[in-house]
């Protein structure tokens, strides 16, 4: 011991912290190399904030309030009463920003769960078992890749339109339309991650703690589930992060087109419908819940650019 | 090389019939065909069942996929409902290139719906993707040879906030300010939708005039990517073995950065502006909106919301199928320019 000391002291000192700090765990390592991303950080405090924004705001101005018309004040421009203005039919639009964002954050995070399972299931099962199921499950992900996904997105609306009736949830009501559009985009998104997890199996699958693993008896689905799965989080948290800003977005573009979440139910995206007949004469109207989108994506773009250097196990920075 | 080509396009064949069969699965329950077709003018039922007859919607799926693939001029089928085949069927699918005919514009053959308005879309495509070609080489050079200058960094901050940037945002805020704003203030402004002014006519002048403002949004969101893109792609080439050994032999910097660094950088450009061709012709479906131009995007939102399954089957075929072409492409022209890459048998 006494040779160690002496040894060390030619040689640039640790600071007393890190000679006594314990090796660090998994989650600890991530988060010593996620704060070092400065993006990252910004996008996970704006994020924070706008979720803050159109959730806290909600108890400051009612849901009735939101989809409160008022034809007398169409098309006001925004002002102490209504900072962010009025719409065509005469609704708060600060109000519909704060419950469309709730509803857009929504959309966003069940969207991505739905792509998460479908797109792990097909990969995992893909991946795994190889042979005839991966063949037909390739190219079956393959064939809905190539139909670009706002296109197939516009023939499903279309076609769940105003299928599914307005539900009630904790007290609110909900248009049905809320619900179609998350499963279609689910539905239409899962196909990347497929391929990810796909090949994440395809290469852990080869190990031999896999091979420990089948002759000890475990059956497949808990090779699947509890051995490989862990295994390949990492990928599957960076895609399902900037996953949520493609869904966020895929919400927004369907609802501009008029074929998305149908009003009175506010989002950031059908806010902006029809916007184009009042580019001059309201921008108040489509530049806020514009900017909230562009923020949203942003910062869940770099937040997932952070996860995605954190969570590398290859990265040595510490 | 040629087995290669043969190959890929053998493995495409069965893919087109696999998205054919989703598409036409997923084309039955998209609106009522019949009252798309005629609007208020049938109510009575039997007319709704001798036109469901005669367009074949009465046959159970398969059959009408069938139909819509190959045809039914080798067979006969039912008109007037008496349960006797007795008409000699006329259409002759879509593998003899018979894409059927358009429900709305009564009769009229579905290619030349299409036909009418791809040029319009290729004309926007082929501007914007030059564009975004040139100016995203120019960045993405500059950024590259100039790592870490104010300007690289302006880039990529700027290349941040523009991919995350939805089109229509960034679309509405050049149309507010050289549409709006620069009227206002009395500059010379841009018209901010349509193709041309009706009432000078679809001269070249006008159109260009017309592009200035889709192409610019859809180039600003494209720059992002693609100069990120060369951007590393030429850091990485400049600190190559070779580009050292063409410094150290006394090249001028322009011959070794343009010749010797661009040519071997812009190879990956390929793939990706491959693979974004043919996004492009159905990624202008909300550019085309928002911008009033009369092309593909605009001519598919029409037909879904109309139900005209024919021409949205159309077009949805067409485009995966550039979206396979172009891929074989990119791969082949890819193993062309790089000799490093060598497709087995």
């Amino acid at each position: 011991m006494g040779d160690a000391v002496s040894a060390t002291t030619n040689i640039p000192r640790l600071s007393q912290d890190e000679i006594e700090s314990p090796p660090l765990s998994l989650g600890q390592l991530t988060w010593r190399r996620f704060r070092r991303h400065k993006m990252a950080i910004f996008g996970a405090v704006v994020l924070i904030l706008l979720v803050l924004y159109s959730f806290i705001g909600s108890f400051f101005l009612s849901e009735k309030y939101a989809n409160y018309t008022d034809t007398n004040l169409r098309l006001q421009a925004p002002s102490s009463t209504h900072p962010f203005g009025t719409d065509s039919v005469g609704r708060d639009v600060l109000a519909r920003t704060i419950y469309g964002g709730q509803i857009s954050l929504l959309i966003g995070l069940t969207a991505v769960t739905i792509e998460t399972i479908a797109g792990v299931l097909v990969g995992a099962a893909a991946g795994y078992y190889g042979g005839w199921i991966d063949a037909v499950l390739m190219r079956i992900t393959e064939a809905v890749l190539n139909i670009p996904e706002l296109f197939l997105l516009i023939v499903m609306a279309k076609e769940f339109a105003g299928k599914i009736p307005t539900i009630t949830l904790l007290g609110r009501e909900f248009s049905g339309s809320v619900i179609v559009i998350v499963v279609i985009i689910g539905l239409t998104s899962w196909m990347y991650l497929a391929r990810i997890v796909r090949a994440e199996f395809l290469s852990l699958k080869e190990n031999d703690f896999i091979l420990a693993a089948r002759a000890t008896g475990t059956s497949n689905n808990g090779i699947i589930f509890r051995h490989i799965l862990p295994n390949s989080m990492a990928p599957i948290i960076v895609t399902a992060t900037l996953g949520v800003a493609n869904a966020i977005l895929a919400e927004a573009y369907i609802s501009f087109l008029g074929l998305g979440v149908q009003p009175p139910t506010a989002t950031w995206g059908n806010m902006l419908d029809g916007a184009n007949s009042y580019l001059e004469s309201a921008p108040w109207l489509w530049f806020f819940p514009g900017m909230l989108i562009l923020l949203t994506v942003l910062s869940i773009n770099f937040l997932g650019d952070g996860l995605r250097d954190a969570l590398d196990p290859h990265s040595r920075a510490v | 090389m040629i087995r290669y080509i043969i190959r890929r396009i053998l493995q495409a064949i069965p893919l087109l019939f696999i998205i054919s069969i989703v598409l036409f699965a997923l084309m039955q329950n998209m609106g009522d065909p019949i009252a798309a077709m005629a609007g208020r003018n049938i109510t009575r039922s039997s007319d709704r069942e001798r036109l469901k007859r005669q367009l074949g919607l009465d046959q159970p799926i398969y059959v009408q996929y069938i139909y819509w693939l190959v045809g039914n001029d080798w067979t006969k089928t039912d008109i007037d409902g008496d349960g006797i085949r007795e008409t000699q069927g006329t259409r002759k699918g879509i593998l003899r290139g018979d894409f059927g005919t358009s429900l709305v514009n009564r009769g009229k053959p579905v290619l030349k719906v299409i036909g009418e308005r791809l040029p319009n879309t290729l004309i926007l495509m082929i501007v914007a993707e030059t564009f975004i070609i040139l100016g995203s080489l120019i960045i993405g050079v500059y950024s590259a040879l100039r790592q870490y200058s104010v300007l690289d960094n302006l880039m990529t901050g700027l290349s941040f906030v523009c991919y995350s940037m939805p089109i229509f945002f960034i679309a509405l805020i050049s149309m507010y300010i050289f549409g709006v704003l620069f009227k206002r203030w009395g500059l010379p402004y841009l018209p901010t939708v349509g193709m041309f002014d009706p009432n000078i006519g679809k001269t070249p002048g006008q159109i260009a005039l017309h592009l200035v403002l889709p192409v610019l949004s859809m180039s600003l969101i494209s720059f992002a990517a693609y100069s990120r893109y060369i951007r590393s792609t030429m850091l990485e080439v400049m600190n190559q073995d070779y580009i050292r050994t063409a410094k150290a032999k006394g090249l001028p910097r322009r011959e070794i950065v343009f010749i010797h660094a661009l040519k071997n950088a812009s190879l990956p450009i390929v793939t990706v502006v491959g693979l974004d061709l043919p996004l492009l012709l159905g990624g202008a479906l909300v550019t085309e909106r928002i911008f009033a131009w009369p092309g593909m995007g605009r001519l598919f939102l029409d037909y879904v919301s109309r139900s005209d399954v024919p021409v949205v089957m159309g077009i949805l075929m067409m485009i995966a199928a550039a979206v396979i072409v172009f891929q074989i492409i990119t791969d082949i022209v890819y193993a062309w320019l790089d000799p490093r890459i060598r497709y087995g048998t």
